[in-house]
């Protein structure tokens, strides 16, 4: 799932204090299942940004709204109904959700309230890690199930570096090295001689190094 | 300031902290009617957004009593609400607020006397602070979080 972190509350203070009337929406999807922008903590940061504007003496009108997935226009269609009540939108979604809508409402401003931050999977509760950098061309099948793309600091694809230390990443004594854990599952899969496999420069196109990305699949597009 | 008596919202656990207030009451160990207390089937079921509202509707204080660390009668809700607790008390902090507003307790049911103490120095804390911030903004009678 795609993971984010709610911002600082004076970054987004500081956005939404010209306006009176903030259409806040939260998102049911990845943001939800990672606790930063589902329904709850949409009631969360209205509590917050009430607080803070009625300490200051001011109120402000904030609609919460929380829409099944914010990047699609489908769903984003529904808060039709709302957006001439508000003088800005305050999105929780992640930076797909806030383009969505900041492409359906040209009109009003949108402001994101969260920092999208990667492709990543839940590693106990309240805890998610970096696993996928979505490189269009997955490896996973030759490195035992282990990413160097997402996992390795340097993202080499022939074995580690010499920073691995006592299979640790010279980054951080918390970082396991990507290349020590490919090789160790593959061991134990029996499967060493994929390590000897010599893997070629890496195509970075269809990691984005070839511009925004797309998929059309025309069996599906109306 | 001298005449504010606070409004305290105090969360409290069937299973311990509401019945030391009982207690408390049994053995005439009078505390504070600041407190007021609302009975929750565990800590654990308590939410930011609880308390959050709790101060937003205006209340002074707000504070969570669970059961002792370790004997939670649904085994770590009470860890789980002092998380949350610990949460709001950040949160708070970041908007410019006192974050002693907010805080965990942690007793058992047979804890009367100790019920009776905590719910007074947490009422002499909160009349220390002042008032909530934002209860000069003629908050609406319907929507008190102690009415």
């Amino acid at each position: 799932m795609i993971t984010a972190e709610q911002k600082p509350l004076n970054e987004i203070i500081a956005y939404i204090s010209p306006y009176d009337r903030i259409l806040l929406v939260g998102c049911n999807e990845c943001v939800t299942v990672c606790s930063a922008g589902g329904r709850k903590e949409v009631g969360l940061l209205a509590s917050a940004l009430n607080l803070h504007f009625l300490k200051q003496g001011r109120t402000i009108d904030i609609k919460e709204m929380t829409l099944e997935r914010q990047c699609d226009p489908e769903y984003v269609e529904e808060l039709v109904s709302e957006i001439d009540r508000a003088d800005a939108i305050l999105s929780m979604a992640c930076g797909c959700g806030v383009q969505t809508i900041a492409e359906r409402y040209k009109e009003k401003p949108v402001f994101p309230a969260v920092n999208t931050k990667f492709m990543g999977a839940s590693e106990s509760q309240g805890v998610w890690v970096e696993r996928c950098k979505g490189c269009g061309d997955c490896m996973l099948g030759i490195t035992g199930g282990i990413c160097p793309v997402a996992r390795c600091s340097k993202h080499l694809l022939n074995g580690p570096c010499g920073g691995t230390s006592n299979g640790m990443c010279e980054i951080s004594p918390d970082v396991e090295c990507a290349w020590c854990l490919i090789w160790e599952r593959l061991k134990a899969l029996g499967m060493e001689n994929r390590y000897e496999e010599i893997m070629e420069a890496k195509d970075w196109r269809p990691a984005g190094g070839g511009g925004p990305r797309k998929i059309i699949r025309e069996d599906l597009s109306l | 300031m001298e005449n504010f008596e606070p409004e305290i919202v105090a969360f409290c656990c069937h299973y311990c902290a509401y019945t030391a207030a009982d207690m408390a009451g049994s053995k005439r160990i009078s505390y504070p009617s600041n407190v007021k207390i609302i009975r929750i089937p565990c800590t654990g079921k308590v939410d930011a957004i609880h308390i959050m509202k709790a101060l937003e509707k205006g209340a002074d204080g707000v504070y969570v009593a669970g059961c002792l660390e370790g004997d939670c009668h649904f085994k770590n809700g009470n860890t789980r609400a002092r998380h949350r607790v610990e949460y709001v008390q950040k949160y708070l902090e970041e908007l410019g607020w006192e974050p002693e507003r907010v805080a965990m307790m942690n007793m058992s049911a047979g804890m009367g006397e100790f019920f009776a103490r905590t719910a007074l120095e947490f009422t002499q804390k909160i009349k220390q602070l002042g008032p909530n911030p934002i209860k000069h903004m003629n908050i609406n009678k319907n929507q008190k979080a102690v009415s």
